[in-house]
Formats: C-alpha cells, sequence, structure tokens
C-alpha cells in the first residue's frame, strides 16, 4: 500500500470515527435527560473517539503532506477535508475549556458533512502552479481555514442556543428559519448521496457545447443531464437527454448538480418528516434542553473573539503579503479576496452590534449562522461560480 | 447643558450614566436597570453632550455606532455586488471593446451593470466615498468614546456606591466574622490571581487586565494608518506599476525605473513531469506547468548618464525571475507575469534552383538585425530588397507592416547568381509560394528552418506605502488581539463595620474565567456566595417557559 | 463656553481635513491614468541616441535652437504619411535654427535604412533600441512629436498625424528670435 492509499484510508477512518462519536454525544445526552446516571462514561467515551477520530484525520493530512510535498490544501477536496479537520480541532479545544457535550451534536454532523462534501471532488494529487509554489501558500491557507473553522463553532453554538429557544409550538420566522437551515444541511446530505451514487454507476455522459465567448468546448457529465449546455450535441449519451437547454452564461453541468442534490435533498427531508412526523429542529431540541444558555451565547462569542484575529491574520494580512509577492499587488479585488473582506466586515459589524447595541442571545445567535453561511458561501460558490485568480480550487 | 451633579457631591459631564465618582446611576433609564450598562463604565459619550452646531450635527452623525454598523453593512452589500460579473481589469478584451463585451456575453444585465459603473466598483468615486466614511465614523466614534473611557478608568475610586455595585452583573452580599481578616484574604488571593488590588479602609478594588480595554482603539488607530496608507499612493513617487514586454537577448530601459535596463537572457517554460489522470485527464490539460522563470541581467547607467546611453553599463546582477520570487532592487521589484513562446528570430532560406533544386547556399537572416545583402561565395548572392516583419499587404505596390514584431516575415529578396548576373527579384511571405513580380525566375529561396525566441512579461512595481500599511496591519493585529484574548476584570469588595459584606465584580468579556477567579476567591476567603444577576433572569424566562 | 468653542474648532479642523483628504482619494483616482510624464513648459528629458550612420545626438547639443523631435514606426501609417512634408519643412527651417530629430522606436537598422532611403529623408533618424527614450518621454502612441524651444523646454506636445501645415506652424513656434 502506498502513502497516499494511507493516507486515503486514514481518512476514512476519521470519518467512521467522527460518526461513532456522534452518536456517543447523542447517548451522552439522553442518558444525561433520563437518569443523569453514565453521563460521564458516555460524554468521556465521545470525546475520546473524537479525538482518535481526529488523529486520524490529521494522519490523513500528515501523510498527504508527504507523498505530495506541499500542504494538502491546493484543490477543493484537499482545503475542504482540512477545514473539516480544523472544525473539529476547533470543538476539541471548546471542548476542553467549556465541556458541554451538546456542541458536539452539531459540530461533529457540520464536520461530517464537509467531509463528506469533500469526497466528491476529485482526490488525485495534482502537481502545484508556479503561483502556488510558496511557503504561503502553507502559512495562508492554513491560518485562514483555521481561523474560519474557529468562527464556524461560533454558529455551531449558536445553532444549539437557537434549538433550544426558538419555539417549536407556534409558527414564527425562527421557527421557519430554523428549520431552512436543518434542510440545508439535509441538501447537502442529498448532495453527497447523488454525487456518490452516480459515481459508483461511473455516470459519463459528453457533449460539445458553445462557450460565451462563442468557442467550442466539450464537458462530461456525471449526473444525468437535467440540463443542457448551450448550444449541445451529444458525443455520447447515457440514460437521457437535458430536458432543458440553458444560455451559455449558465454552467448547466453544475445545475444539473445543484438540482440533483435539491431533488434529493427535498425527498429525503420529507422521508425524515414522515417518518419522525415532527420538524427536525423539533426532534433535536428535546437533545439540547439542558444546555446552559448563557454559556452558549458565550461559546459563540468567545469563538467569534478567538476566530476573527486568527482570520484576520490568515485571510488578510497573510494574504496581502502573499499577493504582493506573487501577484506584485497586495490587494486586486479579486472574488475570493472581496469575500474574505465581506466576511471579515460581517464579524466586525457583529462584533459592533454586540458591544455596542448589547445584540446578546437570539441575535447573535443568528448573526453567527449567518457569518457561516457567508463563510460557505466563500468557498463554495465563490470558488464554484464567481471564477477568479483562486478559481483553481475548483479542479 | 448643564452638568449633573451626584447624590455624593459630584459635578458630573452631561450625558453621563453612572457617576464618575461614586459609581451612583444619574438618568432614569439607568436607575431602570437590573445590572448597569458598564459599556464605557458609564462615562458621557462626547458626542451625546452638544447638539447645536451643523458641525456638531455632522460630528455626531459619524459618532453614533449604529451608523458606523450601517456604513459596514453598506460597504459589505457593495462589495459584493462587484462580485457579480467580473471586474474589468479581469475581462479578456480590449481596453476599447470593454463595453461591448459585457453586453455580448452578458446580454442587457451586463450592459447594465456596466452602464452603472458595476464593472469597475472598487474605484469608482462613490465607493471611494463611502470607505472614506467608514474612516471618519471610526475616528470620530473613537474618540468620543475612547477619550471618556481612558479618564474614567484612569481616576476609578475604590470606593463605589451600593447601587453602583449591587447593579453589576456579578453581586455578593452577606456577613463576616472579621473584617479586616477578609479583606487582607481577599488582597492576598486577588494578588496571587495577578489583580492589581488598592484600599481604601474598607473597600477594596482589585483589578487586571485594563489594557484590554484598550484594544478596539488601538485596532481603530491600525486600520486608520492602513487606510491612509492607501490613500498615499496616490502622491506622485509612491507608486509605480508598469509593465514591460522584453524577448530573449534584447536589452530594454525599465519603465517607471529611471536609468534601469534589463537584459532577457533566457525564458524558462518548466511542465509537470507527471502522469495526467482523473481530472486532469477529464478536463483536457495534458500538462501543468512548473516554473516559468526568466533569467535576466539587470544594468544600471552611471550616475548622470542620459536616456538612450548604452555606453558604461554597469552590470548589477544576475537573477532569475520567477513566480513568488521577484526581482528586488531600490524598492522596485519586477514580477514574472506572462510570456509568449516561439516568436521568430532566425530564419534561413536555401537559394536553389527551380528545376533541379541543386541548392547554392544557405543565408541566415536574424530577424534582430538583417543583413543587406548576403554573400554566399561561388558568385552568388542574396540582398534584401525589403524587409516586413509583419507583412500585411501591399499599398502602393510597396509592402506594408503591420506591426514591428516579427509575427508574419516577409522579404523582397534581390538573388544573383553567375547564371542570372542582374538577378532575380522574389517576394517570399513565410508558407506561401513565392511571388515573382518581375517574371519566372530560375532561382528561389527555400525555407530552410527557423529560430525562435520567447518572451517575458513583467509587471514593474514600485509602492513605498507598503511600510506604511504593514505598521497599520500590524497595530490593528495587535489592538484585535490585545481587545480579544485579554479581559479587563474587576472586583469591588466592601465590608462594613460590623462584617455586612458587599462584593460586585465586572468583567468585558468572558465570564466564565472570571467566575473561576470569584470561585477561588469566594473559598479562600469564605465570602459569601455571589450569584449571577443575568443567569438568575435567565432561569426564570426558563420557568417560563416549561409551562408551555 | 470657552471650552465648548475650543471643541467645536478641533471638531471643525479634523472633519475638514477628513474631507479633504477623502476628496483628493476620488480626485486623484479619477485622474491617476492622464498624467504624463513631461509637462508642456518643463524642462525636455535630454537623452543621447545613434544615428545610422553611427553619429551620436545628444539633445542638449541643440541648446540654442528649436528641436521638432519626432517619434516614430514603419508600421504606423500616419508616421509614414507625414515623413515627406517633415522632410520638406526640416529643408526650409534647418537654416533658421530649428532641428529636427526622429526617433525610430527600437526596430532595426535594415527597415530604418530602407524607409530613410525610400522618402530619401535628410533629417537625423536615431533609433531607441531599449526604447529608453520613449520611456523617458513617455511616449504611448505614435506619432508623437515633441516641440522644443531653443532654451530646451517643452512647448507643445502632438499626438496624431500633422499636415504640412501643421507641421511649419510648429517649427515656427519653436523657431529662436
Amino acid at each position: 500500500m502506498s502513502l497516499i492509499d494511507i493516507s486515503g484510508n486514514l481518512l476514512f477512518v476519521a470519518f467512521i470515527a467522527y460518526l461513532v462519536a456522534l452518536l456517543f454525544f447523542g447517548g451522552s445526552i439522553k442518558q444525561s435527560n433520563a437518569t443523569g446516571k453514565n453521563t460521564e462514561k458516555w460524554g468521556k467515551a465521545a470525546i475520546v473517539v473524537t479525538i482518535i477520530g481526529f488523529l486520524a484525520h490529521l494522519s490523513y493530512f500528515v501523510t498527504r503532506w508527504i507523498y505530495t510535498g506541499h500542504a494538502p490544501v491546493s484543490n477543493m477536496f484537499e482545503f475542504t477535508t482540512a477545514f473539516g479537520m480544523f472544525i473539529i480541532a476547533s470543538f476539541i479545544l471548546i471542548y476542553f475549556i467549556y465541556r458541554v457535550s451538546a456542541l458536539g451534536l452539531v459540530a461533529l454532523p457540520v464536520a461530517i458533512l464537509i467531509i463528506g462534501y469533500a469526497a466528491m471532488f476529485p482526490r488525485e494529487v495534482s502537481p502545484l502552479v508556479p503561483s502556488l509554489q510558496s511557503y504561503w501558500l502553507t502559512i495562508h491557507v492554513i491560518t485562514a481555514a483555521l481561523g474560519q473553522s474557529i468562527l464556524a463553532i461560533s454558529a455551531v453554538a449558536g445553532l444549539v442556543y437557537l434549538l433550544k429557544v426558538v419555539d417549536m409550538t407556534k409558527p414564527s420566522k425562527q421557527r421557519f428559519w430554523l428549520e431552512a437551515v436543518m434542510f440545508c444541511l439535509v441538501v447537502v446530505v442529498g448532495f453527497v448521496a447523488v454525487s456518490s451514487t452516480f459515481s459508483a454507476m461511473d455516470y459519463e455522459s459528453k457533449y460539445t457545447y458553445v462557450d460565451k465567448e462563442g468557442k467550442s468546448r466539450e464537458m462530461i457529465y456525471n449526473m444525468p443531464p437535467l440540463f443542457g449546455m448551450n448550444g449541445y450535441e451529444a458525443v455520447e449519451e447515457h440514460g437521457m437527454s437535458p430536458l432543458v437547454e440553458m444560455p451559455a452564461l449558465i454552467n448547466a453541468k453544475k445545475l444539473t448538480t445543484v438540482v440533483w442534490s435539491l431533488l434529493v435533498g427535498s425527498i429525503l427531508y420529507v422521508l425524515i418528516r414522515l417518518i419522525i412526523r415532527r420538524r427536525i429542529s423539533a426532534m433535536i431540541q428535546p437533545l439540547v434542553k439542558r444546555v446552559n444558555l448563557q454559556l452558549l451565547d458565550e461559546i459563540s462569542y468567545r469563538s467569534v473573539l478567538i476566530g476573527f484575529p486568527v482570520f484576520t491574520l490568515g485571510a488578510l494580512v497573510f494574504a496581502m503579503i502573499w499577493a504582493q509577492e506573487a501577484w506584485s499587488r497586495f490587494w486586486g479585488w479579486d472574488p475570493k479576496e472581496v469575500w474574505a473582506l465581506i466576511t471579515w466586515l460581517f464579524y466586525a459589524a457583529f462584533l459592533h452590534l454586540r458591544l455596542s447595541k448589547g445584540w446578546e442571545g437570539r441575535k447573535s445567535a443568528w448573526l453567527a449562522l449567518i457569518g457561516f453561511g457567508i463563510i460557505l458561501f466563500n468557498l463554495v460558490a465563490v470558488n464554484l461560480i464567481l471564477a477568479g485568480l483562486h478559481s483553481y480550487a475548483s479542479n | 447643558m448643564e452638568n449633573i451633579i451626584c447624590a455624593c457631591g459630584h459635578s458630573n459631564p452631561y450625558g453621563t450614566k453612572l457617576c464618575e465618582k461614586c459609581g451612583r446611576p444619574l438618568t432614569e433609564e439607568e436607575k431602570q436597570n437590573k445590572v448597569a450598562d458598564m459599556r464605557y463604565d458609564g462615562s458621557a459619550i462626547r458626542s451625546k453632550t452638544y447638539n447645536k452646531t451643523i458641525i456638531d450635527k455632522i460630528w455626531n452623525f459619524f459618532s453614533s455606532v449604529k451608523v458606523g454598523i450601517a456604513l459596514i453593512i453598506i460597504t459589505l452589500v457593495t462589495a459584493s455586488v462587484g462580485t457579480i460579473l467580473p471586474q474589468e481589469i479581469y475581462v479578456n478584451a480590449p481596453e476599447t471593446g470593454k463595453a461591448a463585451y459585457y453586453e455580448q456575453v452578458y446580454g442587457w444585465f451586463g450592459k447594465l451593470y456596466n452602464a452603472l459603473g458595476l464593472s469597475n466598483l472598487y474605484s469608482t468615486w462613490w465607493f471611494q466615498i463611502l470607505v472614506g466614511m467608514l474612516a471618519v465614523s471610526i475616528i470620530v466614534a473613537s474618540l468620543d468614546r475612547g477619550i471618556p473611557l481612558h479618564k474614567s478608568l484612569k481616576n476609578q475610586r475604590i470606593k463605589r456606591h451600593a447601587s453602583f455595585m449591587k447593579r453589576q452583573r456579578i453581586v455578593a452580599e452577606g456577613r463576616v466574622a472579621d473584617a479586616e481578616e477578609t479583606l487582607n484574604k481577599v488582597e492576598e488571593k486577588m494578588k496571587a490571581l495577578h489583580y492589581n488590588v488598592r484600599r481604601d479602609g474598607n473597600a477594596l478594588l482589585a483589578e487586571r487586565g485594563r489594557f484590554a480595554r484598550y484594544g478596539p482603539y488601538i485596532n481603530h488607530v491600525g486600520l486608520i494608518i492602513f487606510l491612509a496608507g492607501v490613500m498615499l499612493r496616490l502622491l506622485p513617487g509612491f507608486y509605480v506599476d508598469e509593465t514591460l514586454w522584453i524577448r530573449e537577448g534584447e536589452t530594454r530601459a525599465i519603465p517607471g525605473m529611471e536609468g534601469y535596463f534589463i537584459k532577457n537572457n533566457d525564458f524558462i517554460l518548466e511542465v509537470h513531469d507527471n502522469k495526467p489522470q482523473g481530472e486532469q485527464v477529464k478536463q483536457g490539460v495534458n500538462v501543468v506547468a512548473k516554473n516559468f522563470q526568466t533569467d535576466v541581467t539587470l544594468y544600471k547607467q552611471p550616475d548622470g548618464a542620459l536616456p538612450g546611453d548604452l555606453d558604461n553599463l554597469e552590470k548589477i546582477k544576475d537573477y532569475s525571475i520567477r513566480v513568488n520570487h521577484p526581482l528586488k532592487e531600490n524598492g522596485f521589484a519586477l514580477y514574472q507575469m506572462n510570456y509568449r513562446l516561439n516568436e521568430l528570430k532566425e530564419m534561413r532560406f536555401e537559394l536553389v534552383d527551380k528545376a533541379t533544386e541543386t541548392p547554392l547556399g544557405e543565408v541566415a537572416i536574424d530577424l534582430t538585425n538583417p543583413k543587406k545583402e548576403y554573400d554566399l561565395g561561388n558568385g552568388s548572392s542574396v540582398k534584401i530588397l525589403v524587409y516586413t516583419p509583419d507583412f500585411d499587404g501591399f499599398e502602393n505596390g510597396e509592402p506594408r507592416t503591420k506591426t514591428s514584431v516579427p509575427n508574419n516575415p516577409a522579404f523582397l529578396f534581390k538573388m544573383t547568381t553567375p547564371s542570372t548576373p542582374e538577378g532575380e527579384v522574389s517576394f517570399v511571405e513565410i508558407m506561401k509560394p513565392p511571388l515573382e513580380p518581375l517574371g519566372e525566375n530560375q532561382y528561389r529561396m527555400k525555407f530552410a528552418g527557423a529560430e525562435t525566441r520567447d518572451t517575458a512579461n513583467f509587471t514593474i512595481r514600485k509602492d513605498r506605502t507598503i511600510p506604511i500599511l504593514f505598521v497599520g496591519g500590524m497595530i490593528f493585529m495587535l489592538g484585535v488581539v490585545i481587545g480579544s484574548y485579554w479581559n479587563h476584570r474587576r472586583l469591588w469588595l466592601q465590608v462594613g463595620p460590623n462584617g455586612q459584606v458587599l462584593m460586585a465584580a465586572f468583567v468585558n468579556k468572558n465570564m466564565f474565567s472570571m467566575k473561576k477567579d470569584l470561585d477561588a476567591v469566594t473559598t479562600f476567603a469564605h465570602l459569601p456566595a455571589y450569584i449571577d444577576q443575568l443567569e438568575q433572569a435567565e432561569d426564570n424566562e426558563k420557568e417560563g417557559d416549561h409551562t408551555l | 463656553m470657552e471650552k465648548k468653542q475650543k471643541r467645536l474648532v478641533v471638531r471643525t479642523i479634523i472633519l475638514i481635513v477628513l474631507a479633504m483628504a477623502i476628496g483628493y482619494t476620488v480626485y486623484g483616482t479619477a485622474t491617476q491614468k492622464k498624467v504624463e510624464l513631461i509637462a508642456v513648459g518643463s524642462e525636455a528629458p535630454d537623452f543621447t541616441l545613434v544615428d545610422l550612420n553611427g553619429e551620436k545626438h545628444k539633445l542638449s547639443d541643440y541648446k540654442g535652437q528649436g528641436v521638432f523631435l519626432n517619434f516614430w514606426g514603419t508600421w504606423c501609417p500616419p508616421c509614414e504619411k507625414e515623413m515627406p512634408a517633415m522632410n520638406r519643412q526640416y529643408q526650409v527651417f534647418k537654416d533658421q535654427g530649428v532641428q529636427t530629430l526622429a526617433v525610430n522606436i527600437a526596430q532595426t537598422d535594415l527597415e530604418v535604412q530602407d524607409f530613410v532611403d525610400r522618402y530619401k529623408l535628410t533629417f537625423p533618424v536615431v533609433i531607441d533600441k531599449t526604447k529608453s527614450v520613449m520611456t523617458a518621454y513617455n511616449v504611448d502612441n505614435l506619432p508623437a512629436t515633441v516641440l522644443i524651444d531653443p532654451d530646451g523646454k517643452v512647448v507643445k506636445i502632438i499626438t496624431g498625424e500633422m499636415t504640412e501645415g501643421n507641421i511649419a506652424s510648429f517649427m515656427e513656434l519653436v523657431k529662436p528670435q
């Protein structure tokens, strides 16, 4: 077995460990709700398994680093996997400061989904283009990802907070949006499910199309095409033909992926609702009913306080130093740069609202969730849609 | 506006929430609060004090945190709008064709986007004014809050009024046996916990990490220095941004860098020798670039030499400019940005008899310095009557060149051989059969090969604002770290003559850690148990929840 | 009252300074691209270049004479069109103290020599091999002509093609008194 295979297996071990740890966290909370006995044991087991998973994850990272010769953060798969790892690391850190098991109940699923999402991207080792050959790749990307993952913990705490406080018995905006967050998580599951199914089937359809500058190009679909590229013509088609042709401006392949994920995600969501006969958030609510709200609010705020300087350093300061070195200017208003700035401005607003306007509790929790939404937008949408200088991350 | 006289006799500026001296609540609103508003330690925010002239009104506008947050949000939203479509600088179209590009590629939306100036959003006047207003807000709001806060923290009294203490988040009340012993023990413990302890009679104030309160103001100073640095870039001499295309073998004056010359010795393009697999194959990418490098020699004219004077050029250094490894000299940096491969440098032709293909010799024409005439020995020679590097058709019978670059070289040759002593004229264009304007020839110039060379593209940059930006950035980081990773903890303690204890504690953030200190000191000095007034409030709320 | 006055003055000054900074930034950005390296009225940057016969031409050697400095290339049709007119006017003005100097932008000797021969140009033609004079004069588009008076000051900068009438009047402009 070569090093890269070992590395891949380690990642798989980590993934399984996180799933197991999640069960333990659930168990620990169930126990504490029911009898109050054995909670220690369950909680300890949960965090131990999480740490084992993290160590496997870290070993994946190190072995891949050794194999490729550069920090494994250079494409979408590598970066997203590392992001998941840092979320777990931040969670472990916060867990040992505050010892709140309920955080694991949200942090682990988020990390699991992120790793699952990452695994849907090509996993081969790709050599580095010249602009990435710099030690700043390691410094900038790792610091930025670390900052983002600490900020993510803020959203995790915020979500737990909201799951506890939002009244599930009466219709309200908060109840709606909280369930919308749950729905989004299910859609990610849908994406992972549909991608891995078609990839297991080795699905491939090939088309030629005309791009927005009028050039003829080729596109391979890995999912049955719902939407066709502008002026598409089948080269090798399986199963179905595109239902609708899209204008050149829209990448119909990506749209197909999004729609498939939404479709499968929605079906999954409806199935879950039919089985549990409640909202997903209402199902989770009893699990978090014993958490201390003051403490959660503080964890959420503290995570922003810890994460904000790290994020600033990694995503802005180091980014500028590297950009000056590689591209001759420290700032170029590239979409990725702009969205890092937007993230930064958003958390600055968050801190001011909290400090000067007294936005604590629910408001603060919602802001933490929106902040994480912006981080994910920067990770997913900016890389895949608003292609710019950083778009190498998409292949 | 009058000052407010507190019950303790102290005169406070208008707008003060908590008496500067004793801490009694001064406003009706403040009296209603169960827990005191300690944001600026209750001091008056300066802008709230006057509101008379237009200057004061503008000042007050920018002093408001609400306005500041609104400006942040507006900037954030505006900035995001600029990412919907690519900005002009990233659009692959000639300078004059950009407007058309937006319409052609993005339709009516692109046209509108471009017409509204959104395609160049970040250098529009209104975006700059927006950022400028944010800067004004940062300065004014910091001045208005930082100065009073500083005064209030500097002049803290140890003894505070009971109404102040009871309205802190953490309060403890009870009795102890020995007043003096309690005070001593608290002092001992708090000192052990690295607090700064001051005593005044039966009152005690333990304080730690006061400097954390200055973090936000420090980071605002850093931000302002940063923004000032960005502005300075507009001053002449602070900023140079030029571009240079240079072919292998050429020596060029470096634009923007007076007196410096650069010679391109060699451009190197290396690709990874990995076997393409997976996604790389799918996307049809056969090779991945590994290195873009230009080996250059940097020269400098002697001092006082004139432009164009190439005598006595002084060699500064040899360097390999690569991506991520710019050539740095005298505050300037040259970056490897782009390249063009395989521009013709030398063309070789054979003079052959058209019928028999018998060669009479070969000429190698250096396109960078073609000679007028090439002698082939054996009595034959070739003369270049006209050379056009980028042939673009004839005009009035003369061949024309489109550019000075040898994209499509063409020659009007005059071939002289012993059998054709008066010479034959032939027009030779690359990849085309020769034209024979003066009648059928016996000989022709047969293409025999070519040498090419590469062209490298550099950006020449000087940015004297970088040190200022760096200092600003570092001060900002310092301020953020101070403000985020440290906190200001205070504990007030008063012990009455017959042992009544009143203790209060404040922390601007991270109550969790403060409580650890409080637990330690409570146990050590046998203080009455403290209560967290915010948690109490929440518990009540929770009781309510349970009934649902 | 006095304190209030002082505060008002301080606030006014701070706001004015900030407003000026913002105004300057907006103005500076708007005009950034139009900055010319050489300005009318300033000293023309001195240079030295070699002509086709290997002779050096130094701008400052022509002090006391007006200089008609023309930047050109063989690929530029308007450059080509104005050359014969320049040649004729050179003959008219050279004895009245107006020198014509044509600076070719980094082409090969052969091309330049052919061009000179074809149009029988009589004024000195120098080649800016390293584009250093072009850079010093910030020349972007060809043709570009710089009129320099006998004191070495830039009188006028003309970009684009000139008619023979233009050329004559421009030479008149820099003729020594």
